[in-house]
């Protein structure tokens, strides 16, 4: 402590220490939030069903999703990544997940939200399985901090069903 | 800065520093704004710069006692006497 240097030199790298130890607290305190996250999915109506060129099936659907968001908002939140997957089982593998809709939430005033749309990634198959295929809609979410650790959950939506024959 | 005011100077630093850090975080977290944690920590960062870094007369109060020149020539340094190395020759 001799000098302005030195001293200088030591504050600043303690108070980066301090600052460190600062965000993983911000971080370990998202472990006591509650959560309590709730939505709804809705297939409006199937608008075509066609097995493309290349011999894969596509399907395009008009999706209604309800979701109330708003309890993963903690003070440590920047903002919540959404997405609804729809998630069958073929022959050739156990898990297929096809992204169909996804939306960024800044702010936990717009996480209660009601659209209505028609999907905004299109659902194509790998290959011509999708006829009469049973399958689940999952509202995906995580939770992006301002810093520290990323938490990802789902809501797992069962019992939607394609039509046996092409439209 | 003499030694006394060195010493002061470290304690003083961590102490401010880590009080910052723990009222940052207190009330941060109870008014749930992230912003308001930086914001007072910072404060508490520029608060600690400016008690701790300059050169502040509190912090020479006890100041070393430098001999006078004549008092030194008095009492000469000792001398350190090297004793010659004996050389090993191998056989």
């Amino acid at each position: 402590m001799h000098s302005f240097g030195y001293r200088a030199n030591a504050l600043l790298t303690f108070a980066v220490t301090i600052l460190a130890f600062i965000c993983a607290i911000a971080s370990f305190s998202d472990n006591f939030s509650n959560q309590t996250p709730s939505a709804q999915i809705q297939i409006l109506n199937i608008n075509w069903f066609q097995k493309q060129p290349h011999g894969n099936d596509e399907v395009s659907l008009t999706l209604n999703i309800t979701a109330d968001l708003q309890s993963l908002f903690t003070w440590n939140t920047k903002q919540v990544f959404a997405f609804v997957a729809a998630e069958y089982e073929t022959s050739k593998n156990a898990l297929n997940q096809v992204s169909l809709w996804d939306a960024i939430i800044p702010e936990k005033e717009h996480a209660k939200f009601w659209i209505q749309i028609s999907n905004k990634y299109r659902f194509i198959d790998q290959g011509h399985n999708l006829r009469g295929k049973d399958f689940n809609l999952t509202l995906h979410w995580h939770v992006m901090p301002k810093t520290g650790k990323m938490f990802a959950d789902k809501i797992v939506m069962s019992g939607y069903r394609l039509p046996n024959t092409y439209r | 800065m003499d030694w006394q005011g060195q010493k002061r100077v470290e304690q003083l630093m961590q102490i401010l520093l880590v009080i910052s850090g723990v009222v940052a975080v207190v009330v941060g977290y109870t008014t749930e704004s992230f912003r308001t944690m930086m914001l007072i920590y910072a404060g508490g960062v520029v608060l600690t710069t400016l008690v701790t870094v300059p050169n502040w007369p509190f912090y020479n109060l006890h100041p070393l006692k430098w001999l006078d020149p004549s008092e030194a020539e008095k009492h000469p340094k000792p001398q350190v006497v090297v004793a010659p190395k004996k050389k090993f020759s191998k056989k």
